[in-house]
């Protein structure tokens, strides 16, 4: 086995440990926010999809490479964007809420 | 140069995806996470763009223009009450991405893919296209475009396994032999109708715990892209992602009192104490 692929394979073993740990105890007023982060970390497919796009192998593979990107794109700002909306509305009490 | 650069960003935005998921669960450091993986995801993408094999950046500045226009509208203006199809929507967005990503892989690269690779890919694709059309179908749900309430007939689990196996045999066909290109659009297609027919019998309240599951499989496509294209970063925030999504939807379940398995194999036996 390649030392790239067993060294991957650990670092997913870890990495999957670390999720489950840190948000063990999350309480159930943060459940929301959390998916909606999760889903933000998730357009981590946007890494992929740039190298994809910008490696000039061919039409087909740029054109899908793009769209990936768009869809990504959209994908980590509209997810990180609605995580800020959402944890403006858990503003201290006494605090003016901004929008919504 | 760059040799160093490139790992030591994907380093740092690891660890920062962890500072943010940790931080996005108690009140006093939720927006310090949110910023965290705000900033990990930056790095990811700088990272990505020193990258060697990128030789072209028209396209990629484009998408980028467009991808964030309407991200940022669709944050924007969807009301507080819509949150949870448009977290739904956003996961068929990322998917799509992944599965877009994996078809291109596989088409530049055959016929000659290692097995470790092309699992990879297979993997990916797999799981890229069921959430997508699965998020779609959720969405759908929660928005009203489709009926809400579970939709379940004799033999579905039957079924929808069939077709989740038929599409592995696909799979695992292609894997043993990656010159057969007419199985990928089967494994493609196959997938996404198992990622509709997934979301066909469940309804309601169980709608939020699907979406962190849908998730999950999101997560677990990245760490599979991140595989293929031997990308840690991919890796390490796809891990995270796949088992905070599980976990979540665990935790979920349990908070609303309904047991893990009757929502993953949707209202087997539930559908009519429900109405």
């Amino acid at each position: 086995m390649s030392t790239a692929i067993e060294s991957g394979l650990y670092v997913f073993l870890l990495a999957s440990f670390v999720g489950f740990e840190v948000i063990r105890r999350v309480p159930p007023l943060f459940h929301t926010p959390l998916m909606s982060l999760t889903n933000a970390v998730a357009g981590i497919s946007l890494v992929g999809s740039l190298v994809i796009a910008g490696s000039d192998k061919g039409v087909v593979s740029t054109l899908l490479g793009t769209i990936a990107v768009t869809a990504s794109t959209i994908n980590v700002v509209g997810g990180f964007l609605i995580t800020d909306r959402m944890l403006k509305m858990f503003r201290p009490r006494g605090a003016a809420p901004k929008d919504a | 140069m760059n040799d160093y650069i490139i790992p030591l960003c994907y380093v740092a935005a690891g660890g920062l995806f962890i500072v943010g998921l940790k931080g996005i669960t108690q009140p006093k450091t939720a927006r310090r996470g949110l910023r965290a993986a705000e900033a990990g995801m930056l790095l990811a993408v700088v990272g990505t763009l020193l990258h060697k094999e990128i030789v072209d950046f028209k396209w990629i500045i484009l998408a980028f223009v467009v991808g964030s226009t309407i991200g940022a509208l669709m944050a924007v203006f969807v009301p507080m009450t819509a949150m949870p199809q448009r977290i739904a929507l956003s996961h068929a967005f990322g998917a799509l991405a992944a599965g877009l990503v994996g078809t291109a892989e596989y088409y530049n690269h055959q016929p000659e893919i290692g097995a470790f690779t092309m699992t990879a890919i297979t993997l990916e694709v797999l799981l890229g296209f069921l959430t997508f059309t699965g998020s779609l179908m959720a969405f759908g749900k929660l928005h009203e475009i489709l009926p809400g309430r579970p939709q379940v007939y004799r033999g579905q689990n039957v079924v929808n396994l069939g077709t989740l196996a038929l599409a592995v045999a696909a799979g695992v066909w292609l894997i043993t032999d990656p010159s057969k290109t007419f199985l990928f659009p089967v494994v493609a297609v196959l997938a996404a109708a198992f990622g509709v027919m997934l979301i066909v019998p469940i309804g309601g309240a169980d709608m939020p715990t699907v979406i962190s599951l849908l998730n999950s499989y999101a997560g677990l496509s990245s760490v599979a892209m991140g595989f293929a294209l031997d990308n840690k970063a991919l890796i390490i925030a796809g891990a995270l992602d796949g088992s905070a999504g599980l976990l979540l939807s665990i935790i979920m379940c349990r908070a609303m009192n309904r047991s893990f398995t009757n929502v993953l194999f949707g209202a087997f036996g539930q559908a009519d104490t429900s109405a």
